[in-house]
This record gives C-alpha cells, sequence and structure tokens, in this order.
C-alpha cells in the first residue's frame, strides 16, 4: 500500500480479533480509512463500534489481526517507532504521570522525544501557558480537575508538535462549559494545520468539529463524508417514529411509493418513516391509526441530524 | 485557557531523536522519581536489616546468646561475618523486586498509565528493559546502603570479618544481582494478577527471602540436604553465595562456576522472558 504524500492516515481492510477464554470478539472488521493532512477527522460510533481499537492500532498500541494501515507513510506494526515519532495521543483516560508535577509531565515527554533538558523544560512552560495551566505547574496532575487534566494530556502530546494529533473520546465526562472549551482548543489547533483523528460518540461534537467523518457502528465504517454528505446520503429530512398499541396499519406500508419518503421500516407495533416532506406525515399517521382501531402510544419526529443518518444506516436508534 | 495558540506549525517532528537518547530521557525521569521519593524508599529498604543486624550482632551477644549458624561457618566466624553478605543480598533482591513490581501493576491496570511510556519513540521490549535497569540501579543503591549499616553493628568481638580480595567479583555480583531481581520483579509484575498482590508477598518473597541462605552459607545446609537442594531453585541464594565470595572469602560458599553463571544466565533469560511478557501485557 502506498499512500500520496496528502495522506496522514491510511487503512486498508484492518482487523482486529480478541482472543479470550470466551471466544474470540471481532471488535474491527475491515475498516478502511484516508484522513488527508491538515484534516480533522472524526470516527463516531456508539460505545463499542470499535473507534478504540481502531486508534489503538493507529497508535501501534494495538497489534492488527490483518490489513494495514499507515501514519505518515509508516507502517504501525513494521515502523512502529517511526509511526510514535510522529504522532500525538490523548486516551480517554487520564494517564499522566501521578509520580511527575504537571510540568514535568510536559518536560519529560519532550526529553522522550528528544528535546534537551532545558529546551524541554522551555517548551513545557510555554504549553503551561498556552493551556491556561501556568499555575498548576508543580501540582499532582491528579489534583486537576476533569478539564485542566485533559488540557494537560492533550499539552503533552503537542511537545514534540506530532504531525497527526490521535484524540480517542475528548470530551467523555466533562461538563458542557469544559466541552465547549477543548472544542475551541481543537479548532484553533486545526487552523494553524495540524491534522487531527478523533474518536467520539457525541453526534454533535463529530458535526461541529470535524471536516470529514467515518460512521462506525460493529467494527466497520457504514459511512462517510462530511456531515452535510452524510445527511444527503440517508435520502431523508427526517425521520418520523410511531408506536401504536397494536400491528402497524397495513395501508401504511404502501408509504414508500409516494415521492418524497425514502425509506419506511415497520417492526411489529412500530414505523419508521425516513421523508424529504413530512409536512402533514404525522397526522396521517396518527389518522391511519384510528381508522384501524389502534392507538398512538408514542410518537417522534428527528430533524435531518447525524442521528437519522444513524437510524437510516442502522435501523436502530443510536443508543441502543 | 488561552482563547487562541500561537502558530505551531504541524510539520514533523521537533528534532529528530534516537532510540538511545529516548531511554536515557527515561532513565533520567527514573532518577527523578527516585531523587523525590529517596528517603521513604531507602527508610523502609534499611529498616529491616538495621534492625536485625542490631538484635543479632548487638543486643543478643550483649544479652550473652549465642549468635545462631556462626558455628557451622567454621570456627571463630562471627554471626554477623554471616549476616553482611546475607543483609546485602537480601536487599538487593528485594528491592529489585519491589522497585518494578508495585509501580508495575500500577501502570499496566489501574488507568493504563503505562501509555504514557509505550508512545515513547522507543521498541517496548526496550521499554521492558529500561525498567530493568532503574529497578535495578535502585537494587544496586539498597546494596551500597544497607552494606556500612550491617558492618558497623555489633557487639565489642563480634566485627564481621570482611575483606574484598576480588573487586572485579563484587561489582560482577552487585551489578548483576540488581538486574536479576529487577528481572525477576519485571516477570512477576506481569503474571501477577493485580487483585492477587498480597500473594507476592506471602507466597513469593517471603520464602525467597527466609530460605535464601542470608542467615547462614549454603554450605551449612549439608545437615539439612533437602533444603540444600530446595535451596537451588531460590535465586536469592545464588547472590548471596556470590557476595560471600566476595566479602567473606574465608566463609564456605558455592563455587563461582555455580552462582556466577545461574546470575548471569539467570539474568539474560528472564530479561528476554519478562520484556516478552511485557511487550504482551502492553501491546493488546
Amino acid at each position: 500500500m502506498t499512500a500520496p504524500p496528502e495522506t496522514a492516515v491510511q487503512t486498508v481492510d484492518l482487523h482486529k480479533t480478541y482472543s479470550g477464554p470466551k471466544g474470540d470478539v471481532e471488535a474491527v472488521r475491515g475498516i478502511d480509512l484516508d484522513v488527508r493532512r491538515g484534516e480533522f477527522f472524526g470516527l463516531l460510533g456508539p460505545n463499542g463500534a470499535g473507534k478504540s481499537t481502531t486508534i489503538g492500532m493507529l497508535t501501534t498500541l494495538v497489534r492488527p489481526t490483518s490489513g494495514e494501515a499507515r501514519v505518515c507513510g509508516f507502517d504501525v506494526t513494521r515502523d512502529a517507532v517511526e509511526v510514535k515519532r510522529r504522532i500525538g495521543m490523548v486516551s480517554q483516560n487520564n494517564t499522566l504521570d501521578s509520580e511527575l508535577t504537571a510540568a514535568e509531565n510536559l518536560e519529560f515527554r519532550g526529553r522522550f522525544f528528544g528535546l534537551g533538558a532545558r529546551a524541554a523544560k522551555r517548551r513545557a512552560d510555554e504549553l503551561l501557558e498556552l493551556f491556561g495551566l501556568a499555575d498548576r505547574r508543580d501540582g499532582n496532575p491528579f489534583e486537576l480537575s476533569g478539564g485542566q487534566a485533559k488540557r494537560l494530556m492533550i499539552g503533552r502530546a503537542l511537545v514534540h508538535r506530532p504531525e497527526v494529533l490521535f484524540l480517542d473520546e475528548p470530551t467523555a465526562g466533562l461538563d458542557p462549559q469544559n466541552r465547549v472549551n477543548l472544542w475551541d482548543l481543537l479548532r484553533e489547533l486545526q487552523k494553524q494545520g495540524q491534522t487531527i483523528v478523533l474518536t467520539t460518540h457525541y453526534m454533535e461534537e463529530a458535526e461541529v468539529l470535524c471536516d470529514r467523518l467515518a460512521v462506525v457502528d460493529h467494527g466497520r465504517v457504514l459511512a462517510r463524508g462530511t456531515a452535510a454528505e452524510l445527511k444527503d446520503s440517508a435520502g431523508a429530512d427526517t425521520v418520523l417514529t410511531v408506536s401504536y398499541d397494536g400491528d402497524v396499519p397495513a395501508d401504511l406500508s404502501k408509504l414508500s411509493e409516494r415521492a418524497g419518503i425514502s425509506k419506511v421500516e415497520v417492526n411489529g407495533g412500530q414505523i419508521r418513516v425516513f421523508s424529504t416532506a413530512p409536512e402533514g406525515l404525522l397526522g396521517e399517521l396518527v389518522g391511519a391509526g384510528a381508522a384501524a382501531g389502534v392507538n398512538v402510544t408514542d410518537a417522534s419526529q428527528l430533524r435531518p441530524s447525524l442521528e437519522t443518518v444513524f437510524l437510516s444506516l442502522t435501523g436502530r436508534d443510536y443508543r441502543d | 485557557m488561552t482563547a487562541t495558540l500561537p502558530a505551531e506549525p504541524a510539520a514533523g517532528p521537533a528534532v529528530r531523536t534516537t532510540v538511545g537518547r529516548t531511554f536515557l530521557a527515561m532513565m533520567s525521569r527514573e532518577l527523578r522519581v527516585l531523587r523525590k521519593n529517596f528517603v521513604s524508599t531507602f527508610v523502609r529498604v534499611l529498616l529491616q536489616p538495621l534492625l536485625f543486624v542490631f538484635v543479632f550482632a548487638y543486643v543478643l551477644p550483649k544479652l550473652g546468646t549465642g549468635a545462631p549458624g556462626a558455628g557451622s561457618a567454621g570456627g571463630g566466624t562471627t554471626f554477623s561475618t554471616i549476616l553482611v553478605p546475607g543483609l546485602v543480598g537480601s536487599s538487593i533482591v528485594m528491592q529489585g523486586i519491589m522497585a518494578v513490581v508495585f509501580p508495575l501493576m500500577m501502570e499496566l491496570n489501574w488507568q493504563r498509565s503505562i501509555t504514557d511510556r509505550a508512545l515513547a519513540p522507543l521498541p517496548i521490549p526496550l521499554l521492558a528493559v529500561e525498567k530493568i535497569v532503574a529497578s535495578g540501579l535502585q537494587a544496586l543503591i539498597a546494596g551500597l546502603l544497607v552494606f556500612p549499616c550491617v558492618l558497623f553493628i555489633h557487639a565489642g568481638g563480634q566485627a564481621p570479618d570482611v575483606h574484598v580480595s576480588n573487586w572485579p567479583l563484587l561489582v560482577f555480583v552487585l551489578v548483576f544481582g540488581s538486574l536479576l531481581s529487577a528481572a525477576g520483579g519485571l516477570l512477576m509484575g506481569t503474571l501477577v494478577d493485580p487483585q492477587k498482590v498480597q500473594m507476592i508477598f506471602g507466597i513469593i518473597l517471603m520464602p525467597i527471602s527466609m530460605l535464601g541462605c542470608v542467615y547462614y552459607p549454603w554450605a551449612a545446609l549439608e545437615h539439612v540436604r533437602w533444603l540444600q537442594i530446595v535451596s537451588l531453585a531460590n535465586p536469592m541464594v545464588y547472590v548471596n553465595e556470590g557476595l560471600r565470595a566476595a566479602l567473606t572469602p574465608d566463609v564456605g560458599h558455592m563455587h563461582f562456576y555455580v552462582y556466577g553463571t545461574v546470575i548471569l544466565v539467570g539474568t539474560v533469560a528472564l530479561t528476554w522472558l519478562s520484556a516478552r511478557k511485557f511487550t504482551q501485557r502492553v501491546l493488546t
């Protein structure tokens, strides 16, 4: 596999199977990715979709079972050290070194990557200032708030000016204010040309931050593109879901033949209609139920979003 | 937090580093941590041998109680002569194991903070070697600190008869004994379930220490032949016998070919095995 120079990350048919006492678990089942330099790329999917395993393989910490992955042109298995020289990684957990102060965490990261002692100290001070942590420089990293610890971890990942920054669920567990602050920080980094690959299960986060996305579920990429392209590909502006206390009226299955309706899914007493012309449709669904002698027990209307895309791709709610 | 970051070119690594430089930087991190924890670490290391030598080489002789074990080592040998290499050796082995095993259990399990160093530009097996060298250094320091304590604390007429006639042998045993212990500690840390950490103390460290020929030379066990044979499975025996050969050559001890071979081959074998297991734990 040879990647063009503008490609930062490329994977081909990447697989990971974990073997355990209860049998094999296929965490990643053939993922193909292509991230360009300077791009903000997101892997979006629910928990357990295989996002973290994919990031783990790209950052050399998880060994692929098969397939190929290259970061900055280097194979993640054969040239792991070259890959590590070029990447920064922010894990989901707080992996800061509890034996060192906040400043020392940055300083030693710099030294691991070849900076001299003085240069590493200067770089640490510079990053603490940039990330608003100068007053916590001598504190233990486990005494920092969640947002501060995450900022320190991002600072640590940037010490050696990596070509690609990987972030695994960076805002998980943060309060809304810290989440927005972190978004601002990540946007600034991208403006300066930083290539960023992020995993998230927050749809809003993916939509707000990422230039392009891959929607992942059960270890496979279901769709990829910009948020707008993904919404278009779903073929629906709106998803209407109505539940009845009996079977869905038989006539309603014919809705799929109507112009403006791209898909109709019937599952027992629930109908889901994907439509580009939803006006009056909800009333029609309620009326059809009344005519067939069943009552509506629940109804929802989702405006076009990545959630409707996920629904369209998988046929199930995002948080199932 | 600063809203706007100054321009940071994302044009590649700031510095072309080498594996050797990264290795040294990691050692430097270990030394920084060691410096911070020096007093607490080594007070713990010193306390047990200090108390032991105080009771057995000072208090008991003062009370007129015969020191145990000395007679079997040969006429005129004081118990403190037996104890010096034994306590130095046991301190080295215990510290070598503990310096790596407990931090490693935290790093591999709690939050998996090992990820931090696993992402440094160094092959993972070399990260294991770095851990062995750093813990070996702590073991060596422990041995060097314990040595004067056990040398100078004794009752009148109970002075240990210590003289180094072969310095290279002493350096060999100190250095490789330290590395052997650290490699063994790394292997334990990667194999033992962290929830069973107490087991390491009770089932592994305690028997190693009590039956490691600390308080008697291995040759004296000829009276308990089965124990003499079983003791051969204990790596501490070879470190203590090596130190006996280097520090108290007049006391009966194993031949160099035996303890030297076991220490050297054991260090290489345990380093290989523990680096392999460590890599398997770090890379999933």
